[in-house]
């Protein structure tokens, strides 16, 4: 079996699922006075400084979520809630076209229900917003963006957008920038406080860590409304009672992905490169999706003309290659990518993509069994046209 | 003979899963028996109203999750398809189309035709599978010269050989229907749903027409069609009523023409004929639907075309008895006559002719003759 699909989910750390298990059988509410509780909220914190530590940030600047979803959700509607309620005035958002559907919805809802006037940046081919561009679609009006937000790593096609110098213009004018890092950590450099964003989403369970855990890196001088109202915790932005052995879990895998993405880098994309090649050769017309150097080591995006891409998926899972269309919905019917038209692509071409992307269990058996298996298959899917 | 369900080599099986408690266990039935099969959930119908923005999602969402739930639990690999433009072309546009030239179309038989068996059935074929898999009633037997016969199910009651009849011997050569040789009531097959672990057991059976959700057809033709008001005549010719478009009509139909004025000789009125060109509907006694004979057009056999005149029984309604035929071959049309007269007979229908429980061909009713008089 050749498992390609790790930005779906990658398999949890052996370390990982050790303070997992470690920690399922201690009883203890964070928020608790007594000794139990003590011992909880003593986790949490250092499992919070853990992971401000691997981020660049701040304890307190690390609110825990129940994973990228809900942390993209919090950003875009905590905080333009909370700006348009200081200043009424503020109603514009400003997205990129290629977000994840956590941030790409939560701001059409916005739309829909909240007055918000969405306006999307425009892209380059690889996926890119360029800092011009955010700096037009902000000068236009500062005073009325409530707030942008933009990916720090595409999902898909893998392109890595310049975060830093996105973050500056959007403190030029005082405008929070958020950004979505749940594709980047563990992959490239993130670094909260360098970045200058006003907020920042990553998930456990992309880095080894467990499902149903992640978090909002918020800069201290933000305060959104809260998306989940209750008891209180994290900072009174996020109520819940806190996940004990998730959280210590996550830090734990937040920490190795920090220590080892240079390792990750360098071996993972190795392996990445040779995939590339071995596509490439089996099939020469097969297009790569997104930046072809500034782009996650691990992401490999095809575009095969004259194919569909779930006749692919189908063909290479009967030969034990697991991968990836790049998106799906609901109902499980492939619709082109909003990635791949935001970048201009042709909707019949956008839908015969392939994302195979690599993790830290991957082998060169796995590259291998794709530079077997592809030829014939794009050959086969071919056949079967596009319907 | 041979039934193709219980061969012995281990084909690569695709099959078509609508959700519904058939289609799972004739997916299961085939899983069991050896095959190597994946499901897959047709999506035919395109839903504007779907969530997310700028997406086309499917009409069906509930019905592709529980096929998936079945797929799951019989532990095979599950795909959507999207042939929403391919159905709507060939299946609804046809459906409107032939009710607007005043014929009552199969909407079922013409999507196992040019969707199940055509469109699918390629692309499975062009993807390395051997065959496509329903939950139909009825039974494919190989000949010794390795050709296929159709043959109704072991059970009459639940047999859908009808809505089959117009596959020819390649489409027939690619298909498993594994529920064929049940003779068994439905509550017999959620029963075997249940022990397989199948959600579906206990879902409601399907609707009769898959893209009009509320079964209001004459709604929705009228949505595709307009308004049309024209005029209710009897068989002299004499205006009797009015309508709201002749296409919501079918041969037969009795109730809901809402005449004013009752016929002279008190009896109830049916629709005799319905002519789109100037939008007229025509109503008579019961005696004037007889029919003596039919023609009917594009013949589909299944197996070599028969040479001369032959007698058989032949069906005329998906759901309706047997009647015997004697039918010929004549310049590519099919030449029907009853043997005893039969009534309400609507173009726009198929005719499928048996020979015992095989079925030898189907075609299209295109005109019918009176058995009193008259060609309508």
């Amino acid at each position: 079996m050749a498992y390609l699909d790790h930005a779906a989910t990658t398999p949890m750390l052996p370390e990982a699922v050790e303070a997992l298990t470690a920690h399922l059988g201690v009883t203890g509410n964070a928020s608790s006075l007594h000794a139990a509780g003590r011992q909880a909220r003593r986790t949490v914190e250092e499992a919070r400084e853990t992971l401000a530590d691997a981020l660049g940030a701040r304890p307190s600047e690390v609110v825990l979520t129940s994973g990228g979803t809900e942390a993209d959700n919090l950003a875009v509607k905590g905080l333009y809630w909370s700006r348009r309620d200081a200043d009424p005035a503020r109603t514009r958002v400003l997205a990129s076209p290629v977000e994840h559907h956590a941030v790409l919805d939560a701001v059409h809802w916005l739309g829909e229900h909240e007055g918000a006037t969405v306006e999307y940046l425009p892209v380059d081919s690889y996926g890119r917003v360029h800092p011009e561009a955010l700096r037009e679609a902000v000068a236009r009006n500062p005073q009325d963006v409530a707030l942008a937000t933009v990916m720090w790593a595409n999902n898909e096609i893998g392109t890595i957008l310049p975060v830093r110098e996105l973050a500056d213009v959007a403190a030029e004018f005082e405008v929070p920038l958020h950004a979505d890092a749940v594709q980047a950590f563990g992959q490239v450099p993130v670094d909260f406080a360098a970045s200058g964003l006003a907020a920042m989403t990553v998930s456990g369970h992309k880095i080894g860590g467990p499902y149903g855990i992640g978090a909002l890196l918020l800069g201290r001088e933000y305060t959104p409304v809260p998306v989940l109202h209750g008891g209180g915790q994290e900072r009174h932005v996020r109520s819940g009672t806190l996940d004990v052995p998730a959280i210590a879990s996550f830090a734990v895998a937040g920490r190795l992905a920090a220590e080892q993405r240079e390792w990750f880098a360098r071996e993972v994309g190795a392996l990445r490169d040779a995939l590339i090649e071995a596509v490439r050769t089996a099939v020469p017309d097969a297009i790569l999706g997104g930046d072809p150097v500034d782009r996650l080591p691990a992401n490999a995006h095809f575009t095969f003309p004259g194919c569909e891409g779930d006749s692919l998926l189908l063909l290479l899972d009967a030969q034990g290659i697991e991968c990836s269309t790049g998106s799906a919905c609901t109902a499980g019917v492939a619709q082109p990518s909003h990635v791949l038209l935001a970048t201009g692509t042709a909707p019949d071409l956008a839908r015969g993509t392939l994302r195979f992307s690599l993790g830290h269990t991957s082998t060169e058996a796995d590259v291998e069994a794709v530079a077997k298996a592809i030829g014939p298959a794009v050959e086969r899917a071919r056949a079967a046209g596009l319907t | 003979m041979t039934e193709t369900s219980q061969r012995s080599r281990p084909l690569r099986v695709l099959a078509a899963m609508s959700g519904g408690v058939d289609s799972a266990v004739a997916a299961a039935r085939a899983a069991e028996a050896g095959h190597d099969v994946t499901g897959v959930h047709l999506a035919l119908s395109a839903n504007p109203q779907s969530f997310r923005t700028g997406a086309r999602g499917c009409c069906t969402i509930e019905d592709s999750r529980d096929a998936r739930r079945a797929a799951d639990v019989i532990g095979i690999p599950f795909y959507v398809w999207d042939l929403a433009d391919r159905f709507r072309e060939d299946v609804v546009d046809d459906f409107v189309a032939e009710y607007e030239a005043g014929r009552t179309p199969n909407p079922c038989l013409r999507c196992n035709e040019k969707i199940k068996f055509a469109a699918l059935l390629d692309k499975a074929l062009a993807l390395g599978f051997d065959a496509v898999c329903t939950g139909h009633y009825a039974k494919v037997l190989v000949r010794e010269d390795g050709t296929r016969e159709l043959h109704r199910a072991s059970d009459m009651a639940k047999d859908q050989s009808y809505v089959l009849g117009v596959l020819d011997d390649r489409q027939l050569a690619h298909a498993l229907f594994p529920l064929g040789d049940t003779v068994t009531t439905k509550d017999e097959i959620r029963a075997e749903a249940e022990r397989r672990g199948l959600a579906v057991a206990k879902k409601p059976d399907s609707h009769d027409i898959c893209f009009i959700a509320d079964g209001d057809t004459q709604g929705f033709l009228a949505n595709r069609l307009g308004r049309a008001e024209g005029d209710i005549v009897d068989e002299s010719g004499a205006k009797v009523g009015t309508h709201e478009g002749a296409y919501g009509f079918t041969i037969g139909q009795r109730k809901g023409l809402r005449i004013g004025t009752p016929a002279a000789d008190g009896k109830p009125r049916y629709v005799l004929d319905i002519s789109p060109v100037n939008n007229t509907v025509t109503v008579g006694p019961a005696a004037s639907l007889d029919v003596g004979a039919l023609t009917a057009i594009r013949p589909r056999w299944c197996g070599a075309a028969p040479t001369g005149p032959g007698t058989y029984t032949a069906q005329l309604r998906a759901h309706g008895g047997e009647t015997e035929v004697r039918a010929e071959l004549v310049d590519g049309s099919l030449e029907v006559t009853f043997t005893e007269p039969v009534r309400g007979v609507a173009p726009g229908q198929a005719i499928v002719l048996y020979d015992d429980t095989r079925v030898v061909g189907s075609a299209t009713i295109a005109a019918t003759v009176r058995a009193t008089a008259g060609v309508s």
